[in-house]
Parts: structure tokens; C-alpha cells; sequence
């Protein structure tokens, strides 16, 4: 059994908006071990590594390196103590060579001037060494994924890592490169560094890693050897719910279809294709949740259902319309009203009023208007109601939006959309990052919605939200539907996070039956 | 009212004290008779009828000017041609003026109005250019600004030109065109009324129309105006058409309350005027007039000061310059800043009888 | 027609070309340099008319060219930095402090120079001096050539030499390679420890300094005087031709010669019967239309690249 040379106890982390993403967190790590960290997306594993990294504080808690305890404020100081950051997002510059990005502000001189030919050799070396095969002299931007990942890990070891954390590494490969990645991270365990393996891929992590700690609301579900567990056992302590929160609502009736996406295919500026064939419909008076992890095609979907991207292949059709060239205002003329992800870019003008945001999608409507000036007092009125009826708390219906809580901040956003009596709503992460309260009272608002005959599309990587409000469920993986569930009460978590990390996949015909046109 | 407005206030006046204090420093330590000099600057303007009037008078052009900037920068258009159409307007008004007669009343109406479409029509070339293109309209309207200068100076020159004139000036308006002056012993005329029309026009369309709505929220955020149906690149060009109309209308306004002939041959810098003026206001119409007369003030009284002192009158440049340089500045007085709304926002939500987990930042 | 075409085609244009370009081209590299940081500096105008004044203030008291032309540098330096810290620790927005400080220039240098000269318009009171010209040995004899490229005023050589230094600045320096790293990638720069404001208030320096060249040879070399607003939008017109050099030392120069050319010409013509006011509005238009043309090519590349 090697020695512990990195030991995180007792942290916990509490982000400005309220939001907890680690509570009492413990993580030990050994000597050269491939050590797994896996969770669902807001689990709390890229916060704790952001903080083994510098570039988060925690509340509370310590870290041990080699038993020393020791402070982490900035990058520069983790670097220093032999952590490097493979980020999920790369870190280079796009027009600069792969040497060049490698001794960024470690550059080798020749008198005043930078020494490149040193620069290449240098990496050369570390290139041989590690077998990271990269042209010292090609531009980031021509280098495919995969040799970019090389240039970061590269990047990482020349500053000294003997600890690398990888977050995510596969997302962005192919099946090729994915082999690859493997075959050097076996390497450098022989060749002594040991690895923070970020993932929630669970055939990658039961291959190439040796031991796993399992993430779960913030909090650790404990650590096993990979040896120890299959991957369901891994999939029910990631997918699980601590609290069950029982939404009343009646069976739904569903009618008509709505919403009918038929055979959508996209690729993406990166010329990946996320999203695969897909092909279901929103019926009224039902609620259609996709379950998934995120990233596998879901907010392009989304995107473009709402109209904040065009499609190429496929159909999709809106009341019997089709949306390819519309505008995104003459979707919502279709009566389709859009909770978007990021409340902050999308849904609201931080430094505009309560009233003004939430009359931007009718402002121009002939009820509201008189032959030249907006009807103020009827606007006004509308904004009262909704703040009453929606309970935002705020001082006046004038007060700056950016002044609310998160959790106000979306029933502004959830009063406009919804007011507009759609036929069909879209809701993508209608209750991240906000309080209970506000979370009770958007949920069950969005049943009432159902019940008055919308058509509800709702996306949630809250696996609770997305169980207890859906009536049917349709899981995305890899951006290609593999599971359609009609009635989303009669399946357990496990199995639904089985399809969602990949492991189960159902057949075409039943996946099929989730198109109702 | 709310905290953060009366902040924003403060923060403005402090600003300004500021500004002039530093203005009373440079007076101080430049002139010889320093008493005199500070005096006359600050007091000049009020000294008589005839300089208050003055003040007035330079109000009156600063106010469409910064009306036409307040319209363009609430939807985030940083479009200086101001000064093109301004200068464009009133050579197309002193051409109407010259060689269109029409009954009095009506004459220097029609002059003013056909100014603002060719302004707005200037201004459309950055406009489009930005909507289609992309193209950067602070410098596209910087590079318009000179080219209607010299189409506006070719026209008075070779067009209007008054050959028995001793310098390059048009030929004198016809009687009828020019505005009449409304307040004997000054010389402020009608155009003091069709500012304040324009002031009230523009408050209302940028907040009671639907036009100004789409208009101030694409500003806000554009992503929040294009998700909710706005269509981006119809505001991009209207807010600039229309700042160039008001930049006309104050162009050729101006021409006919003051003038009897165009005289002008540079085009004043209205443009930049019309960006301290409307920072000053906060990008608010209906401050607008205040803070022209500010300026105004500050203009005169430093005329003032430099004909009676050593002082020369663009030591208010750097006013202007350290005004806008702090207002701008989100990090001046910031922290403080940051208490108030802290402050404000637990207040509010105590006066609610708020749950107390939530945080309210 | 025929006139147009013996004034294009002779050896003084050409010299005139160059002559011309010289501000232009210091001031657009000046904007290169803050550019490529990721920082737009629309206050060269400003920058340029401060120094040309500071310049002649500068020779005419100590009686030399070259501490004047020092002067002038130092004060392009000093207002870059100051920039820097309105836009970088306070946080004003960029284009702001541009407008803002373009504003304080103007009116402040009339206000140095009646304090100074007397006189609201001109130096001309102020013994300023000018820096030297130069007849570059050998090269003058070549025909055509010699009298197009020899004889210039030292601050063209210099101009020219400021390409390659940018060039080399930029592309062969650690300090380059961070400013194009902070100016691309900030995150990436920030990731490995590089301080993102300090790289751009260094940029802000250079800016200015180049700038501050700029306005030494308007006020000492082109003319040798300073006049009210003799900067005439050059700044601006700078930051055309530096956008359409694609952010490229040598692309940047080009689009330079290339407003120096429509601003040659548009001297050049004043003495032929087209109306003065057409004649100077050409690099302005041109301008115009070189942004434009830009713009639709950017577009183009962009669809393209959506189209994947």
C-alpha cells in the first residue's frame, strides 16, 4: 500500500448565491494511483478540484501534502506544489505553436529574445520522454482535440506536476484518441505521477482507474477499489436522491402532439456531431422530461426548438409549422414560451427593472399598445399581478432585477414565460441554483401549466426534479435518444442512470415510440 | 426614490465638485490674478442678462446634442456622428432657407425638418454598416463626420456661396426662414421650445413606445433582447437614423435662431459635447437639459473668464475629460457603492418579512 | 485626366506617399501593439496631438530636436499609462477613456499652447525645432527609386524601422508573446500565472510611445509647428488601417501606405480645378470603404467557417 501524499479533510464550499457545492468533503489520494472522481453534474467534483488547484477558496477544511498542511491561494501556488490542471476547457492560445504555449511565461531567452529553438527542444524532450507525440512547431488551432489534450498535459508536466487532474479528458475525444490517452496516463503511473482521473463515464473509469471516491451532492459517498465495485454499484451511489421531493400531481391525459421533432441530426461549429438522429414529440397536457447527463446534446436541442440556432437535417415542427427559417420571435408567436438555461444571459437584463423584464416578449402586442405609446397603466398592472401572483419578493415592481435572489430572479423569468398561456413551454434547468422555496413553487406551477393543456418539454440534470415532475421520459446519451419511458413513475433511478451513463441503451423500436405524429 | 439612484446622484456630484475643483486648482496656479479668474468663471454667466442669456443660447444646441447620443448609447451604439449630421442638417436647412421661399411660419419649420432627414439619413451609413457588416460605427461615423464636413462645406462654398461677402459665407437667409427671438435683450429664439419638444419626444419615445422599449433592452443585453423576440438589427439602425434626425433638427435649429447667413467653417464638435452632456445624465432625456445648461454654464463663464483674464476658456476641456473619466469609472467609490445596495437590498427584504435564508446579493 | 495621371506617376508622389504615411503608419502600429494585448486604444488622436505639442514646447525651450522629440515620447507614454489605469483599476469602458482623453487633448494642448505661444492656433511664435532629413547614401543616386525613398525627415527612417521592431516586439520577445497570449487568451495567460492587467498596461505604454513618435514627426518633421487639432482624425484613421492589417506588422504597414497614398493625393490634387472640399474628403472615404471592405470579408470568413 503506497503512501498518501494528498489528503483534502473536512471541505466545504459555499458559493456567493447560496448554492452548497461541498459539504465536509474528504478526498485522499496515494502515490502513484490512477484515483477516479466521479459525480453528475453539480456533484461538487470541480469544485474540490478547483480548490486543490487555487482557484476556488473553501469555507472551511485543510489540505496535506506529504502531511504538511498547506495553503493553496492562486494556480501559481498549486503549480508550486507539483499539482497541474488538465482543464476541461483548454487552456492555449489558439495562435501560438505548441512550444510556444508551453513556456508561456517560462520562456527560455537567448539575450533579449525568446529561444525557440530551446522552446522546441525542450518540449521534444518532455514530448520523447512522455510519449506525448506533438509537433513542437504546429499551431494550437490546427491541432485536432486530441493533440491538443497532449499540449495541456505537456503543459502540466513541464511545470513540475507530479499530480495531474484531469477533468473530464474523454468529453471532447474520439474512441481512437481515447485509447491513446489511456495507454500515456499507464505511463506516467510507471513513471510515478499520480492522477486525479475527473469523470462520469463508468466503462472508462472501472478500465484505467485503480481506485474511485464517488461524489453525490456535495458530499463524499465514499471511496472503493475499483475492484470492489461494478458499475452499477457505481451508477446507484452517483444517481441517487437523498430526499425525495413527491410532487402532487394527477396522471396526465395527454392529446395532440405539439411539439414533433422528426429525425434531427447537428453538427456543431467543432464539427462534432452532437446531436443523432433524434426523434420524439411533446403531446399536450403532458410533461416530457430528457434526463442526462449534460453535454450530450441537450442544449442544442434546445437551442434550437427555441430558435437560438438553425438547423440543417431534419424536421421540426411547431403546430403543425415548420421552424426551420423563423425568426425566434415568430416561434414565440407559435405560443411557445422559453425558460432558458442561463437565467442571466438569456432570461433577464440584470440592470432593467422587474416590470421591464417582464414584458419583454408582449411589449409590442396591440393589447398593450395605443396607436403610438405602450399603455402604461395596463402594463403596469400586469406586472403587479404577476409579482403578486408569483410571489417575487422585492421592494416594487421597480426595483433592478440584478438586486433579487437567484431563486427570484427565475420566477420573474418563469412569471413572463408562463403568463403567455403557451401551448407549448420549454424548461431547461427551470430550478438550478435557487432556493426551496422558489423551487416548490416553480415545479408546481409548471404542472398547473400541464394540466391547463400545455405541452411541457422540461430538461433537469436534477435527477429529482426530472423524475418526480416528468410523466414521460426520454434519457440522451452520446446526443442520440437510447430511452423512451412513457410513464416516468414506473422506473427506478438505477435503471434510469444506467441509460444515462451509457451502460443500458434501448432498442430503435422502442425509442421510436416516443414520436407521436 | 430608490437607494441606488440617490447613490448615483451623490456619485455624480461628487464628480463634478471634483472636476472643478481641479479646474480651481489649474486656474489658480496659471493666472496671474487668480481672485478675478474664478470669479469671473464662476459668477461671469450671472452677472447679466445678456451672459445668462448666452448660456441659454449654447444650451440649446448641447441639449439635441445630447439627446441624440442619450438615444444611441441606451442601445449601445457608439456612434459619434453626431457631428456630421449636425453640420450636414444645417447646411441642407440654409440651403432651404436661401433659395426656398415659403410663408413665414412655415419656412424655417420645413428647413428644420428636412435637416433632420438628411441627418438621419447621414447617420444611416454607420448604421447599416454596423447591422449587416458588423463594422465598427464609432469608426465609420468618426470617418463620416469629415466627409459630410467637406460635402457640407463644398455646398456652401460653390452652392450657397456669397461672392460680396468678404469670407467664405453663404448668402443671407431669406427673412422669412430665420427663427424669431422669444426673450428681448437675448438673443435666445424659438429653438429653445423645439429643444424642449425634442426632450419630451425623445422621453417618450425611448420609454413609452414600443420602438424605445426594443430599443433600451437590446442595450441592456442584446442575447436577453434577441431570446425574446427583438429584432437586433432593426434596433442597431433605427437608433442611429434617429440619432442622426436629432442631431439634424439641432443643427439646423441651431442655423436659424443664431444666424442670418452660414457662417460656420469647421464643423463644431457637437458630437463629443453630446457625450459629456448625456454622461452627465445618465443617459436619461429628461436630464438632459440640466446638464446642458451645466455645460453651457461652464462654457460661458470660462468665455468669460479668458476675455477678461489670462486664462485661456479650454481649461474646461479638462473638466469635461476628468467627468467623464470618473462617471465612466464603475470602480469609483464603488465599495461604498456596494455597502448601499448590501444595505438596501437586507432593508427591503426585511420590510417584506423575508425568510432569512435568503441571501439577498 | 492626363494631369491626374503625371501627378500620380512622378517621384515627388511617391515621396509624398511616404511622408504622408509616417503618422499614420506610428499611430496605427501604436494601436497594433494595444490591440493584439486585447485592450483598443481610441485615444491615439489624442495621444498624438498632446506629444506633437509637447515636442515643439520641448525643442523650442531647450533649443533641441531630438529632447523635444524625447519629450514627446514620454508624454505618449505617460497618457497611455494613465489610460490604463482609468480602463484597467476603475474600469471605465475603454471607448470612454479613449473619447475622454481625445477630448483633454484637445482642448488642452490649445490651452498649453496660448499659455505658452500666445496664440490660440499656432506655434509659430515658439522657436521649435525639427528633426533632421536624411539622404541616404547610395540609395539617392538610384533613379526613381532615389528621390521616392532618400531625403526623408529621420522620424519616416524611424517609422519604417518601427515595423520591424513591432515585428520583432511581438513575435521574437517573451513581452510579445504575452501580449498576444493575454490578447487572445486571457484565461490561458491568467493559468499560468501571467498578470493580464500588467501586460496591458505595459501595451498601453508602448501604444502610447508610438503614438507619441507619431505626433513628434507631425509637429517636427512634416511641419515644423504645432497647429490646433493638426491631427485631423489620423488617429482614427490609424485605427482603420491597423484593423485591416489583420493585426499583422507588415499588413498593418501596407494599409497604411495605402491611406497615406489616398491622403497624398488628396494634397496633391488640391492644386487641380477638383473642388478642395472632394479632394479632402478622399481618405476619409477611403477609410470607409477600406472598413467595409473588411467587414464583408470578415463576415464571408465567418459563414464559412459555420458552414464547417
Amino acid at each position: 500500500m503506497s503512501e498518501e501524499i494528498l489528503s483534502m479533510k473536512g471541505i466545504t464550499k459555499v458559493y456567493p448565491n447560496g448554492v452548497v457545492a461541498n459539504k465536509d468533503m474528504d478526498f485522499s489520494l496515494r502515490k502513484g494511483e490512477i484515483h477516479a472522481l466521479a459525480g453528475e453534474n453539480g456533484a461538487g467534483k470541480s469544485t474540490l478540484m478547483k480548490i486543490l488547484f487555487g482557484m476556488e477558496q473553501p469555507e472551511e477544511g485543510d489540505i496535506y501534502i506529504n502531511g504538511q498542511k498547506v495553503i493553496i491561494p492562486s494556480p501559481s501556488a498549486a503549480i508550486k506544489y507539483g499539482i497541474g490542471m488538465v482543464h476541461q476547457h483548454f487552456m492555449l492560445v489558439p495562435s501560438l505553436t505548441v512550444a510556444e504555449n508551453m513556456v508561456l511565461g517560462i520562456e527560455p531567452k537567448k539575450r533579449a529574445f525568446i529561444d525557440f529553438e530551446k522552446a522546441v527542444s525542450i518540449t521534444e524532450e518532455l514530448s520523447e520522454k512522455y510519449n506525448l507525440n506533438v509537433d513542437p512547431r504546429a499551431k494550437v488551432e490546427d491541432l485536432p482535440v486530441g493533440k491538443k489534450q497532449k499540449t495541456e498535459i505537456l503543459k502540466a508536466l513541464l511545470r513540475g506536476a507530479d499530480i495531474l487532474i484531469l477533468d473530464e479528458p474523454t468529453a471532447v475525444l474520439t474512441p481512437q484518441e481515447t485509447k491513446e490517452l489511456f495507454s500515456e496516463l499507464i505511463r506516467f503511473k510507471e513513471m510515478g505521477h499520480t492522477i486525479i482521473f475527473i469523470s462520469h463515464k463508468l466503462k472508462e473509469v472501472k478500465q484505467i482507474c485503480d481506485r474511485i471516491t464517488i461524489m453525490r451532492n456535495g458530499r463524499s459517498m465514499g471511496v472503493h477499489n475499483i475492484a470492489d465495485v461494478s458499475e452499477e454499484d457505481i451508477s446507484r451511489l452517483m444517481v441517487g436522491r437523498d430526499v425525495i421531493l413527491k410532487v402532487d400531481k394527477q396522471k396526465s391525459k395527454p392529446k395532440d402532439a405539439v411539439l414533433n421533432v422528426n429525425n434531427l441530426n447537428y453538427v456543431n461549429e467543432l464539427g462534432k456531431k452532437v446531436i443523432s438522429d433524434v426523434k420524439f414529440s411533446v403531446r399536450k397536457g403532458e410533461i416530457l422530461g430528457i434526463a442526462g447527463v449534460e453535454g450530450n446534446g441537450q442544449r442544442e436541442l434546445i437551442e434550437i426548438i427555441t430558435g437560438l440556432r438553425k438547423y440543417h437535417m431534419g424536421k421540426v415542427m411547431i403546430n403543425g409549422k415548420d421552424i426551420k427559417n423563423l425568426s425566434i420571435k415568430d416561434i414565440r408567436n407559435l405560443n411557445t414560451s422559453h425558460i432558458p438555461e442561463d437565467r442571466m444571459i438569456y432570461g433577464v437584463a440584470g440592470e432593467g427593472s422587474i416590470s421591464e423584464n417582464l414584458i419583454s416578449d408582449r411589449y409590442d402586442k396591440p393589447e398593450f399598445n395605443g396607436k403610438l405609446f405602450l399603455n402604461k397603466a395596463k402594463l403596469k398592472d400586469l406586472s403587479n399581478k404577476l409579482v403578486s401572483e408569483y410571489k417575487i419578493k422585492c421592494s416594487s415592481a421597480d426595483q433592478s432585477v440584478g438586486m433579487l435572489s437567484g431563486g427570484n430572479i427565475q420566477k420573474v423569468v418563469v412569471a413572463r414565460e408562463f403568463s403567455s398561456e403557451p401551448e407549448l413551454l420549454v424548461a431547461d434547468q427551470p430550478t438550478r441554483g435557487i432556493d426551496v422555496g422558489a423551487t416548490e413553487f416553480i415545479r408546481n406551477r409548471i404542472v398547473e401549466m400541464r394540466d391547463k393543456g400545455a405541452a411541457v418539454l422540461l430538461v433537469s440534470a436534477d435527477l429529482n426534479e426530472v423524475m418526480e415532475l416528468s410523466d414521460s421520459l426520454i434519457v440522451m446519451y452520446g446526443g442520440e435518444i437510447v430511452a423512451y419511458f412513457e410513464d416516468a413513475s414506473k422506473i427506478t433511478e438505477n435503471e434510469l442512470g444506467k441509460y444515462m451513463l451509457g451502460i443500458k441503451k434501448q432498442s430503435q423500436e422502442e425509442v421510436r415510440r416516443a414520436f407521436y405524429a | 426614490m430608490r437607494k441606488e439612484g440617490v447613490f448615483e446622484i451623490v456619485r455624480t456630484l461628487i464628480v463634478i465638485l471634483l472636476a472643478l475643483l481641479l479646474a480651481f486648482l489649474i486656474v489658480v496656479g496659471v493666472s496671474k490674478e487668480p481672485v478675478l479668474a474664478l470669479n469671473k468663471f464662476f459668477l461671469g454667466p450671472v452677472s447679466s442678462p445678456r451672459y445668462f442669456g448666452n448660456v441659454i443660447e449654447a444650451a440649446i444646441p448641447l441639449t439635441f446634442a445630447g439627446l441624440a447620443i442619450c438615444v444611441m448609447f441606451q442601445a449601445k451604439q457608439f456612434n459619434l456622428g453626431v457631428t456630421g449630421s449636425f453640420f450636414i442638417g444645417a447646411v441642407v436647412a440654409a440651403a432651404i432657407a436661401i433659395k426656398v421661399p415659403l410663408p413665414a411660419g412655415i419656412h424655417p419649420l420645413v428647413a428644420i425638418l428636412v435637416g433632420g432627414i438628411v441627418g438621419g439619413a447621414a447617420n444611416f451609413i454607420p448604421a447599416i454598416l454596423k447591422a449587416k457588416w458588423n463594422a465598427s460605427e464609432l469608426v465609420s461615423s468618426l470617418m463620416l463626420n469629415y466627409v459630410m464636413t467637406f460635402l457640407g462645406l463644398y455646398i456652401i462654398n460653390f452652392v450657397l456661396r456669397d461672392v460680396y461677402a468678404g469670407a467664405m459665407v453663404s448668402l443671407k437667409f431669406l427673412p422669412t426662414a430665420t427663427l424669431p427671438k422669444i426673450i428681448p435683450k437675448t438673443r435666445i429664439h424659438l429653438g429653445l421650445f423645439i429643444a424642449i419638444f425634442m426632450v419630451a419626444f425623445t422621453y417618450f419615445f425611448l420609454y413609452r413606445t414600443k420602438w424605445g422599449y426594443a430599443l433600451r433592452t437590446t442595450g441592456l443585453n442584446s442575447s436577453f433582447a434577441k431570446y425574446s423576440g427583438v429584432n437586433i438589427n432593426s434596433v442597431i439602425i433605427y437608433s442611429q437614423v434617429i440619432g442622426g434626425i436629432i442631431s439634424g433638427i439641432g443643427g439646423a435649429t441651431e442655423l436659424l435662431g443664431m444666424y442670418s447667413r452660414f457662417e460656420w467653417q469647421a464643423a463644431p464638435a457637437y458630437g463629443f459635447d453630446g457625450v459629456i452632456v448625456a454622461i452627465l445624465a445618465r443617459n436619461n432625456p429628461l436630464y438632459i437639459p440640466l446638464a446642458s445648461f451645466f455645460l453651457a454654464y461652464l462654457r460661458i463663464g470660462a468665455d468669460i473668464m479668458s476675455r477678461a483674464t489670462d486664462v485661456p476658456s479650454e481649461v474646461i476641456a479638462v473638466i469635461q475629460g476628468i467627468i467623464i473619466l470618473l462617471i465612466g469609472a464603475e470602480r469609483f467609490l464603488a465599495k461604498w457603492r456596494h455597502k448601499i445596495v448590501v444595505k438596501s437590498a437586507t432593508e427591503s427584504l426585511e420590510a417584506k418579512g423575508g425568510k432569512q435564508n435568503e441571501s439577498a446579493i | 485626366m492626363k494631369v491626374l495621371f503625371d501627378v500620380i506617376f512622378s517621384t515627388a508622389f511617391g515621396y509624398a506617399i511616404l511622408r504622408v504615411t509616417t503618422p499614420i503608419l506610428f499611430a496605427a502600429l501604436g494601436a497594433l501593439v494595444s490591440d493584439r494585448a486585447g485592450v483598443t486604444n481610441i485615444g491615439l488622436e489624442g495621444i498624438m496631438l498632446s506629444s506633437a505639442l509637447a515636442g515643439v514646447i520641448v525643442s523650442a525651450l531647450t533649443g533641441s530636436a531630438w529632447i523635444g522629440l524625447l519629450a514627446a515620447v514620454i508624454v505618449g507614454i505617460l497618457i497611455g499609462l494613465f489610460m490604463a489605469y482609468f480602463a484597467l483599476n476603475l474600469k471605465t469602458d475603454i471607448i470612454l477613456t479613449g473619447i475622454a482623453i481625445n477630448l483633454m487633448a484637445s482642448g488642452g494642448t490649445i490651452f498649453v499652447l496660448y499659455l505658452v505661444a500666445h496664440d490660440k492656433g499656432i506655434s509659430t511664435s515658439l522657436n521649435s525645432k525639427i528633426m533632421p532629413s536624411v539622404a541616404l547614401p547610395l540609395i539617392k543616386d538610384i533613379p526613381v527609386l532615389g528621390p521616392i525613398l532618400s531625403g526623408h525627415n529621420i522620424l519616416t527612417y524611424f517609422s519604417l524601422i518601427a515595423v520591424l521592431l513591432v515585428y520583432i516586439l511581438l513575435y521574437k520577445t517573451p513581452l510579445g508573446l504575452r501580449i498576444r497570449a493575454v490578447g487572445e487568451s486571457p484565461n490561458a495567460a491568467d493559468s499560468v500565472g501571467i498578470s493580464v492587467n500588467k501586460v496591458r498596461y505595459i501595451a498601453l505604454g508602448i501604444s502610447g510611445a508610438l503614438a507619441g513618435f507619431g505626433g513628434a514627426y507631425l509637429s517636427m518633421g512634416y511641419v515644423s509647428w504645432f497647429s490646433t487639432n493638426m491631427t485631423a482624425g489620423r488617429g482614427f484613421i490609424a485605427l482603420a488601417a491597423e484593423a485591416m492589417g489583420r493585426g499583422m506588422p507588415l499588413g498593418t504597414f501596407l494599409t497604411s501606405l495605402l491611406f497615406g497614398f489616398a491622403d497624398a493625393l488628396s494634397n496633391s490634387l488640391q492644386s487641380l480645378r477638383i473642388p478642395a472640399e472632394f479632394v479632402q474628403m478622399i481618405p476619409y472615404v477611403a477609410t470607409l470603404l477600406g472598413l467595409v471592405i473588411y467587414a464583408t470579408q470578415e463576415k464571408s470568413k465567418i459563414e464559412k467557417a459555420k458552414r464547417g
